[in-house]
């Protein structure tokens, strides 16, 4: 199989084993407060990260651990901030919601919802202005569609040409309501014909799909042709938070989501016709579990940040 | 100059130094702006660091912040103060709390200029400073200029600065002239002494700097000598200077545009009284009342706002004459 796909499993396999031991770790009290992933989704996550070059930039929301795992952000970074250790990604002071990482394009993960889709505007006319050849992204969910922000960043970007990619992640909930209780459409991708961009639906669950789509969004804002508002139709596996289990979901829905796991349909088509062996898979499942342990590990060992020196790092 | 000149000013001598500061807002390029403080900017640095944006406050500060996280440094121009809270999640959420959260990695130097005040008959939902409502924010720095001398050199002051700002300016006060010297930039958190004098401290800002100074001049044809410091910055708030003319004069009057219930004005009684100063009088208060927002009816806005006879009035009592 291809070095490039390999990855894409890879990857797709770190975002959910980084997940469940996420999960683990606050079912036992090692993380505190609260956490939103992302298990089922991270053919989104990849598929569109795999499309971006490292000096392009993406904001994302509070269910953004499969973005930063997807740019490379290392296991036990991302734990240590789980953590609030000061060797996690933000000094241990942004926690599970704020997952940046400026280095590798990541400028910021928002508990607020749709607060990131004007930020990766600005992004993206600042690289306008300058006339650099980058793009931003913003991932948000389906709820985030029906805020102020949405509205205002879309009608922006396609007034100004801004080079960014819209990402709506319609995981058929917004937070414990479906979709369609608090949206008079289902295909969100129909929103961008109201200012006058396109709008693509793409199966979230086929990272090459995703991947093909989000190439074409990129390629258009990255030469100059515009914004692009890409669905991905997708499902996560857990509730709105940790402390959802999700019981407002109908019964069968969950089991047939799985079915068409975004990791399996990879793993299905290398295994398929692109010479991997199921053992291949395998291998990438264990190293990739013996790498958690380790970081898991590395994270819990980690000092926690002072109080000093957070307060060094209100102002510039 | 005039105030208004001031602020071109400011923004031309910022935007000619730095071809990273940008300004956004509404109408900000078209015939110099809503209140003319624009003249000449987009003629002589384009329409890309000149933007008019669509009506979309929330958005367009959402839009600066990326901006300025990606290296720009934008300024952005909110037509009347009583649109901050428009944008109060990006301006409370996102600029105050961005570097923070972020660990550090993120740089925030946006400088948000809002144009409020009364005296216009513009009614309620266009005549609030709203000096007072984003107080007490980690991370959100606030100026406010008093004087054509401020609105140059506190302006370029907030440009500069590495964090955001909300540059409060008055429009009551756009065509007042004054003494200008351009070059000059402000320190941060450095309030001016506007008359120096011995007898009571008046603390102001904005449109009630010059009514003090106004009420100073009459009250000193009655050997009444009034220090009146206009505060500048209310984040950071110039404390050494504040503490050191109220512990000489025993006497402190604050005069501000905005109820006192919300604004900085209790900030400032309660520090002198927490570090122990010894009051000659208990401090005065003069601002808007706390149980009615500013009317249109032209007798019943001049009614409710403080006046130079009002602060004097207050003087004396202070003085006991």
């Amino acid at each position: 199989m291809s070095l490039e796909r390999s990855r894409w499993y890879e990857t797709m396999v770190r975002i959910r084993l980084f997940e469940e031991r996420a999960m683990a770790l606050f079912m036992s009290g090692a993380i505190q407060g609260t956490t939103h992933l992302c298990d089922g989704q991270e053919a989104v996550s990849v598929g569109v990260v795999a499309a971006l070059r490292d000096d392009d930039v993406l904001t994302n929301t509070y269910r953004g651990h499969g973005e930063a795992i997807a740019r490379g952000m290392p296991f036990e970074v991302a734990f240590a901030e789980l953590m609030g250790r000061s060797t996690g990604c933000c000094g241990g002071l942004g926690g599970s919601m704020h997952l940046a990482d400026f280095e590798r394009g990541n400028i910021g993960a928002n508990a607020i919802v749709g607060a990131g889709l004007p930020i990766a505007v600005g992004a993206a006319l600042a690289f306008q202005l300058r006339g650099e050849r980058r793009v931003a992204a913003a991932f948000f969910g389906d709820g985030a569609t029906n805020i102020g922000t949405f509205h205002e960043a879309l009608n922006m970007a396609a007034v100004w040409h801004a080079p960014v990619v819209f990402v709506a992640v319609n995981n058929l909930y917004g937070e414990y309501s479906r979709v369609r209780d608090t949206t008079p459409i289902d295909d969100l991708a129909a929103r961008s014909s109201a200012y006058a961009l396109p709008g693509v639906v793409v199966d979230g669950q086929d990272v090459d799909a995703v991947h093909a789509a989000a190439k074409e969004a990129v390629e258009r804002a990255r030469a100059g042709r515009g914004p692009t508002l890409l669905e991905a139709k997708t499902y996560r596996y857990r509730g709105h938070s940790r402390s959802d289990p999700g019981r407002y979901r109908p019964a069968d829905e969950l089991e047939a989501w799985r079915r068409r796991d975004p990791i399996e349909i990879l793993g299905g088509r290398l295994t398929a016709g692109e010479g991997a062996t199921p053992d291949d898979l395998a291998n990438i499942r264990a190293r990739v579990a013996a790498e958690i342990d380790a970081a898991t590990s590395t994270a819990e060992q980690a000092p926690f940040p002072t109080l000093a020196h957070a307060a060094r790092l209100v102002y510039a | 100059m005039t105030y208004r000149e001031a602020i071109g000013a400011a923004l031309f001598d910022e935007m000619a130094a730095d071809t990273s500061v940008v300004l956004l807002g509404e109408d900000v390029a078209t015939d110099g702006g809503v209140f003319k403080t624009n003249a000449g900017l987009v003629e002589a640095f384009g329409a890309g660091r000149v933007r008019n944006t669509p009506i979309s406050e929330n958005g367009f500060v959402g839009v600066a912040l990326g901006m300025a996280v990606m290296g720009l440094r934008p300024v952005v121009e909110i037509m009347f103060s009583d649109f901050l809270p428009t944008a109060g999640d990006q301006i409370v959420n996102q600029l105050a709390k961005y570097r923070f959260m972020t660990g550090g990695q993120a740089r925030v130097p946006v400088t948000i200029r809002s144009i409020g005040g009364a005296t216009g008959r513009f009614g309620t939902q266009h005549s609030a400073t709203g000096e007072g409502w984003f107080l007490g924010l980690p991370g959100l720095r606030l100026a406010t200029a008093g004087s054509a001398a401020a609105a140059y050199a506190v302006l370029r002051a907030a440009i500069r600065e590495d964090n955001p700002v909300i540059a409060f300016e008055h429009k009551g006060l756009l065509a007042r002239r004054g003494l200008v010297e351009r070059g000059a930039v402000a320190e941060v958190g450095r309030a001016a002494v506007a008359r120096a004098g011995a007898d009571l401290t008046i603390v102001a800002t904005l449109m009630m700097v010059e009514r003090s100074i106004e009420a100073a001049t009459v009250l000193a044809g009655e050997g009444i000598d009034a220090e009146v410091i206009d505060l500048r910055w209310l984040n950071p708030l110039d404390w050494p200077t504040v503490l050191d003319s109220i512990g000489r004069t025993r006497r402190l009057l604050v005069v501000e545009e905005e109820p006192h219930a919300g604004g900085w004005g209790s900030l400032v009684i309660s520090r002198a009284a927490r570090e122990g100063l010894r009051l000659a009088r208990p401090p005065r208060v003069i601002s808007l009342p706390d149980d009615i927002p500013v009317p249109y009816s032209p007798p019943l806005e001049d009614a409710i706002l403080p006046t130079a006879a009002s602060i004097a009035a207050a003087a004396r009592e202070l003085v006991d004459r």
